[in-house]
């Protein structure tokens, strides 16, 4: 079978690896651009968030390759992205495409469902359960080391010598990752990516401001949702954290790991949690870049996204609180890469002028 | 003895009879907020957040104009009120989940919010036990709670009967404030000249000021309406084996059961749906009405999106034009 799925940041080489390896071809999405939109905008319902627009885009183009099935992501709510598979499935029946969208809905949720949609991924692919267990932990190993190399990557981008330097570091890395074919390549293959990086001449001598990235997982995890925001934000020598990877939930070494120390955070201004999406987790995560002497934050999420509307209307009392500044982007098709820009530059400007004053003030106090 | 203040929208067309009654029995008093106007709107749009859907900024016009008219507001924090959906997560919208925070962030001036927990889906008793917490809180005895609890449940029990003859959130409020007797259904039947069917959020539904008078403008064109609160529960739930999955929120899936129920019913010509700019589980509900209404007996349908400027000059024109069709479409037939 002729399997796609949805392009998030750097995942598709793991997820490539997966399908072509479970016994399968695997037609690989495109990057999201201009053209994806485009269609996405075309079909989508207009209120529908930025993410299902680019999502509807993705399948129409993977449609137009070939694809026979797509995999995805269900969900229990309350936000709209547990949804999207089914709207996806009745738009492209519409549009007369022959593409069934198959969702894992939370194992939690349906286990039956979960496994018995797994069985027929294996059995249609021929593999023994052996073979599909190792095949699906190599493609978890390289969402790791992927995960590691683009967290790395962030922390050396600041110091670049010479602009450009640590992009171009990353994808050879990420090519490292790409070409890997058991748990042990990978792990080589991560060894040989981190050094490449460390490799980027580096000019250890400046100072970068640090902000914290947070907000709803697709615009925050997709580079071509969001303006490549980080990438930008780190050739501006920023230094960058963000909250959400798709490995974060077995890790321990990041700032934000575990989910319910983040509700525990938030509870004194949303005393509700989940409420879906990536919405208590905002709150919360404002809260912990304060803490961790971060100097701002930087909210991103789709227009309309309702549990970050709710955070939105909540973070500045954080805001004040903490004496922290949040600056909240609200994507949508009309955002242009110049208008983002110009946003972040006033705002990291505003952040070194604070950090300025703040010195200042310590010194003259000492 | 204090004053308990509701704000007339969202919930307020489905469970103010259980509020009243309750709070009243308790010896409080209710003090409404007045119908939505355009200093109310304002109000709102001026406090709320500038994201957030027209409901919460009307919410918080409606809270707004309840500051030193109350000593307490009651916005209970609606998670959800029976389990249900495909895996039993069926809650409200984020936004009910969040509001009671949100409300209390962005105004200084509001007197207490009562933002009791409302999550029925925990067990059978759950709504009586919060009822003892509002009550405790409010200083009433446990008996107090105990007669009032009852007669509330009685109250709205009536007032959802009411609903399910047919009749309008509001007339069916004056019914029961009032005490006047039903009046007789098929006298009232004889002047309709067409049936519609009309779905949307009950705030937006039963709000003559934010949806430009809608249903009087279908009541002047001689279409009697239907809306999804006038079926029962239990043919509503039908509807929903016979999609793939139902949504998540509360209120979108009576929208959705009640559309997908109207649209079986042969003598109903047309489905309208309200929704309000923006609205996020709407941009699902509505794509998904569009073309389930194609798909089951190509139904004509209509969606009307309504916003701060919205004018009743363009939604008359648009119900004109649908009725328009649908008694040439009769005709044709």
């Amino acid at each position: 079978m002729k399997i796609s799925f949805p392009h998030m940041g750097y995942s598709y080489i793991a997820l490539k690896w997966l399908v072509n390896h479970l016994g399968h071809e695997c037609i690989v999405p495109p990057e999201p651009s201009k053209k994806t939109l485009d269609l996405g905008v075309r079909y989508s319902p207009e209120f529908a968030c930025i993410p299902f627009k680019i999502l509807t885009g993705t399948y129409l183009e993977v449609a137009e390759k070939g694809a026979e099935i797509i995999l995805t992501s269900g969900g229990m709510g309350p936000c709209r992205a547990g949804y999207y598979w089914v709207m996806h499935q009745y738009l492209l029946d519409e549009i007369g495409k022959k593409v069934k969208v198959i969702a894992f809905e939370p194992p939690l949720c349906d286990l039956r469902d979960f496994w018995r949609k797994l069985h027929r991924l294996r059995v249609s692919g021929g593999l023994s359960v052996k073979a599909f267990i190792q095949v699906i932990k190599v493609a978890w190993e390289k969402i790791k080391a992927i995960d590691d190399m683009e967290m790395q990557s962030h922390s050396i981008r600041p110091y670049e010598e010479k602009r450009g330097d640590t992009t171009r570091a990353l994808w050879e890395a990420l090519q490292f990752v790409d070409e890997a074919n058991s748990e042990k390549e990978v792990d080589e293959a991560r060894q040989e990516g981190l050094r490449v990086l460390q490799e980027v001449r580096r000019d250890e001598s400046r100072d970068p401001v640090k902000i914290g990235i947070i907000g709803e997982i697709y615009v925050v995890l997709e580079p071509a949702a969001n303006h490549y925001l980080q990438i930008m934000l780190g050739e501006m020598g920023v230094y960058t954290d963000r909250s959400i990877y798709l490995s974060s939930y077995t890790r321990k070494n990041t700032i934000v790991n575990l989910e319910g120390d983040i509700f525990q955070v938030a509870r004194p201004y949303l005393n509700e949690a989940p409420i879906g999406g990536h919405g208590v987790n905002s709150i919360g995560e404002t809260i912990l870049y304060a803490r961790h002497g971060f100097d701002g934050v930087v909210q991103l999420a789709p227009f309309a996204c309702i549990p970050e509307i709710v955070a939105k209307s909540i973070i500045p009392a954080v805001s004040r609180d903490f004496n922290i500044p949040v600056l909240t982007l609200f994507i949508d098709e009309q955002t242009g890469k110049a208008g983002v820009q110009t946003r972040l530059e006033a705002f990291v400007d505003l952040l070194e002028k604070r950090r300025e004053l703040k010195r200042q003030r310590e010194r003259w106090a000492i | 003895m204090s004053k308990i203040g509701i704000p007339r929208t969202l919930a307020y067309f489905i469970y103010f009879p259980l509020w009243k009654t309750f709070f009243e029995e308790l010896g409080h008093e209710v003090v409404l907020s007045p119908a939505t106007s355009k200093a109310i709107l304002d109000r709102g749009v001026k406090e709320a957040v500038n994201d957030a859907c027209i409901p919460i900024k009307l919410y918080h016009g409606h809270a707004a104009a309840l500051a030193g008219k109350a000593d307490y507001i009651f916005c209970p924090r609606l998670v959800s009120v029976r389990s249900h959906g495909d895996f039993g997560t069926e809650t409200f919208c984020p936004k009910f989940l969040g509001l009671p925070d949100m409300l209390r962030l962005a105004m200084d001036d509001l007197p207490e919010i009562i933002d009791i927990r409302v999550d029925l889906k925990q067990g059978k008793d759950e709504l009586w036990q919060l009822s003892q917490k509002i009550g405790k809180s409010l200083g009433n005895s446990g008996e107090e709670v105990k007669r009032a609890f009852n007669r509330a449940r009685k109250r709205q029990r009536q007032y959802n009967s009411l609903l399910c003859q047919e009749m309008l959130p509001l007339e069916a409020l004056r019914i029961i404030e009032k005490k006047i007797p039903v009046p007789r259904k098929e006298k009232s039947n004889n002047n309709y000249d067409l049936q519609v069917a009309v779905v949307g959020y009950p705030y937006l539904l039963y709000d003559a000021y934010i949806n430009a008078g809608l249903l009087a403008i279908l009541e002047k064109e001689k279409v009697k309406v239907y809306t999804q609160d006038m079926i029962s529960d239990r043919k509503m739930n039908r509807q929903a084996k016979t999609l793939p999955k139902s949504t998540f929120w509360y209120f979108s899936n009576r929208v959705i059961y009640g559309a997908l129920h109207f649209m079986q019913r042969p003598e109903i010509e047309g489905v309208i749906h309200l929704t309000a700019f923006a609205c996020g589980p709407d941009s699902m509900v509505d794509r998904l009405l569009e073309i389930e209404s194609r798909r089951r007996g190509n139904r004509p349908y209509l969606s009307i999106a309504v916003d701060e400027h919205t004018g009743e000059a363009g939604v008359r024109t648009r119900i004109e034009a649908f009725v328009d069709m649908l008694r040439y479409r009769r005709e044709r037939k």
